[in-house]
């Protein structure tokens, strides 16, 4: 039915395009410079009226028809089910839905079947009656668009205010969601706050957010001190860095230095394939191969380690980063002017002598930023870290320990059963939090050097 | 000199007992030069010579060759990739572009201004100090000193920036932006500067103070300079050489192209007819 009506929507409205179109310049016998606008946007100005405000509606009686259904089914039924406390009546509702849907209710009585053949009657004559309506507005919008289209209209204005706002729209979708989602993250941490002091989770210096089953245990409320996160997540993001920094550094200055058409051509695609690889990808390949080596070799050189090492995390999320720190460097360094390198050569100076006095420091406030983009996913960098970081909050400097980061602590937190309620679950708010603000001071600084540096040579 | 006949190319005028050379030393020899870039050839079989101690000049129209040839003399064709050069072309009697020469040690003795003023986004001082660093030329701090500071004078450009040598280089006007050019090359201790085009992105006040500083120059080092202004040949060089198509196809003191040209082609160019 819905789909029907869309499609007649739709019909219609490209039929109002040509319409208005071909009226338009029927009005002034084929002169189309007499006319205010450009035909097409009298097309659009008829198509815009006989569809926009019809879909409109549409979207609002999606969102609002369950609600009225509810209240028009739930007003008729006995007091021997209104009566019934609110957690009953969710589920009487949800059990007449499910008999008028064909679903499968979890109970059938007469007083449910009553009331889900009310539902469907409702349903029907509210659904026909929306369809009507919407096509009568739509035929009769249509008719009046049609007649105001004239060769003074100014349709092209009136289009280009209306894509203007659909645009606005969406981006206050976007914006809103952003911020909805910043704002729960922010209740619900305040929340976590109440009940665990934010000096104990900033600087306390055990975790272990497992709560006691018995209320008499000891510990009962957990641990939530979060500094052994923070000095896990930094002990493989320095690891991470350490890799990837002076290869992807190097590569970008090979590849925009040294390296012919042919080379490039051939590379830079590679580059940009190896970093589309899924993170999982590379969280197995670490699990797998790197972790099992690293544990091998050192236990060969005599020192036991764990399975899981922050030193295997950090190295394969570096190798990540590789072609990230590679790729962008490489853009900033291109984007250092031909003549400063001339300018260099014409005094005598290597090629080496060139790229390490001239051309990085030229491009050095973009690398700066590149790196900080690339800290900034490192710290955000999830599945590697779940799969082979491990999952104990040692507080601990040596990369060969199993550490654990913010982003493991929250899948943690938040997969198996969990009351939504505990401070073990809000907890996850808390390091989402933090992790939200660390990675957006870093993205902010990150893009300003960018920024200013693409103005110096743009 | 009226405004219209400052316009007028035919009519350039040469101050009477300029644009003679009067040095007599030859600093390069150029003999057959050829440069192609992949199957194009740029430069046809070019032969000269360039005295030291003078100015010489290069003129043609546009895309005739000029900058590949001035390019050729310091090795900075190298860096292009598809631009091949064969011929010899001798600084005091070596030839520069034999296998055993390090182009980079041509550089550092034949040094380069471009058209457009390339400062390196360092502050003044480093920026005058990056040669003489590169080449050791300074053993202490003072030496440095020194070299930057008197490149700058000689480049005229001190006084305007003594206050501030270590804010960038980036930040000057375009007029001392390409002094600040200038001197860096000079600090290199080069004999000699090739000039493209040096004043052709400045204004008639800043060109004028180049154009003095270029006569000045002279005193010490061999320079070349290719430029579209013809009054600026006539005013400022001894020899000028006229390319055509890659043919180099008049070259004299200054005084004689200007004012008896013996090929049709460069009596056409000086007196505007063609370029
Ligand atoms: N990098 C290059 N690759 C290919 N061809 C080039 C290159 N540089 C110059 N050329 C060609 O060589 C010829 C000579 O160019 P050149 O730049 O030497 O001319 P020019 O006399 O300096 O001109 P202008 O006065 O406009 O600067 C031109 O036809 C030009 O297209
Ligand atoms: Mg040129």
């Amino acid at each position: 039915m819905t789909g029907a009506l869309i499609v007649t929507l739709a019909v219609l409205s490209v039929i109002g395009y040509y319409m208005g179109r071909s009226k338009s310049v029927a009005s002034v016998s084929g002169e189309v410079h007499q006319l205010h606008s450009r035909p097409g946007y009298y097309g659009f100005y008829v198509a815009i009226w006989t569809a926009l405000p019809a879909f409109l509606l549409f979207v609002v009686w999606q969102i609002l028809e369950p609600q009225i259904l509810r209240a028009f089914v739930m007003g008729n039924v006995g007091p021997a089910v209104s009566e019934l406390p609110p957690e009953r009546v969710d589920l009487f509702y949800r059990d007449v839905v499910a008999i008028a849907t064909e679903g499968v209710p979890s109970q059938v009585t007469p007083d449910h079947e009553a009331a889900a053949d009310h539902y469907t009657s409702l349903k029907s004559l509210g659904t026909w009656s929306f369809v009507a309506f919407v096509m009568s507005l739509s035929v009769f919008l249509f008719a009046f668009a049609y007649r105001k289209v004239s060769p003074t209209l100014r349709a092209r204005n009136w289009v280009e205010r209306v894509i203007m706002g659909l645009l606005i729209v969406c981006s206050v979708i976007a914006i809103l969601t952003t911020v909805g989602i910043i704002l729960s993250l922010l209740f619900e941490s305040l929340r976590f706050f109440n009940r665990i002091p934010i000096q104990d989770f900033l600087f306390g210096l055990q975790w272990s957010p497992q709560t006691a089953l018995r209320a008499e245990q000891v510990g009962a409320s957990g641990a939530f001190g979060a500094v052994p996160l923070f000095a896990g997540t930094f002990l493989i993001t320095i690891i991470a860095m350490t890799v990837a920094l002076p290869v992807g550094l190097m590569s970008a200055v090979y590849f925009s230095e040294y390296a012919g058409p042919g080379v490039r051509g051939f590379v830079k695609p590679m580059l940009e394939i190896l970093a589309g690889v899924p993170t999982v990808v590379y969280g197995f390949f670490a699990l797998l191969t790197v972790a099992p080596f690293i544990r091998d070799t050192a236990d060969a050189l005599g020192v036991a380690t764990p399975a899981q090492s922050a030193l295997a995390a950090g190295s394969v999320m570096g190798i990540m980063l590789i072609p990230f720190i590679s790729s962008l460097s490489d853009d900033v360094i291109n984007s250092v002017p031909q003549s400063l390198r001339d300018g260099s050569f014409a005094m005598g100076a290597t090629k080496s002598e060139t790229i390490r006095k001239v051309v990085l420091p030229a491009a050095l406030p973009g690398i700066v930023g590149a790196v900080l983009l690339a800290v900034s996913r490192a710290i955000g960098e999830t599945m590697i870290v779940v799969m082979a970081a491990g999952r104990s909050g040692n507080l601990t400097f040596n990369p060969l320990d199993s550490v654990t980061t913010i982003t493991v602590q929250i899948v943690a937190l938040l997969t198996g059963d969990q009351e939504f309620d505990s401070a073990k679950t809000l907890s996850a708010f808390a390091l989402g939090l933090t992790l939200f603000f660390v990675t957006l001071v870093l993205n902010v600084i990150a893009l300003n050097i960018v920024q200013k540096y693409r103005e110096r040579y743009d | 000199m009226a405004l219209a006949e400052q316009f007028d190319s035919s009519n350039v005028d040469i101050p009477p007992g300029k644009g003679v050379a009067t040095s007599t030393e030859v600093k390069m020899v150029a003999e057959g030069v050829d440069v192609y870039y992949g199957d194009k050839q740029a430069i046809d079989n070019v032969s000269m010579e360039i005295l030291d101690k003078s100015v010489t000049a290069f003129i043609g129209p546009s895309g005739c060759g000029k900058s590949t040839f001035l390019r050729c003399l310091n090795r900075m064709n190298d860096t292009i990739d598809i631009a091949k050069v064969t011929g010899r072309i001798y600084l005091d009697g070596e030839d520069i572009n034999s296998s055993e020469v390090d182009p980079v040690q041509v550089r550092a003795r034949v040094g380069m201004v471009f058209q457009k003023p390339n400062p390196f986004p360092k502050s003044i001082y480093e920026n005058v100090a990056y040669g003489p660093r590169i080449h050791g030329l300074a053993s202490t701090r003072e030496e440095l000193d020194d070299i930057v500071k008197g490149s700058l004078a000689r480049a005229g450009l001190l006084d305007e920036v003594e206050s501030r040598m270590h804010e960038p280089g980036t930040g000057l006007s375009g007029g001392q932006q390409q002094r600040l050019c200038i001197a860096r090359c000079i600090a290199c201790n080069p004999e000699v500067i090739l000039m493209d085009e040096p004043t052709s992105a400045l204004d008639p006040i800043a060109s004028a103070r180049i154009e003095e500083l270029i006569d000045e120059l002279r005193e010490n080092y061999c320079i070349i300079i290719v430029t579209h202004n013809m009054q600026q040949a006539a005013r400022i060089s001894q020899k000028t050489a006229f390319f055509h198509l890659g043919v180099l196809v008049e070259y004299e003191n200054t005084v004689d192209i200007f004012n008896n040209p013996r090929d049709e082609r460069t009596k056409d160019y000086i007196s505007g007819r063609f370029g």
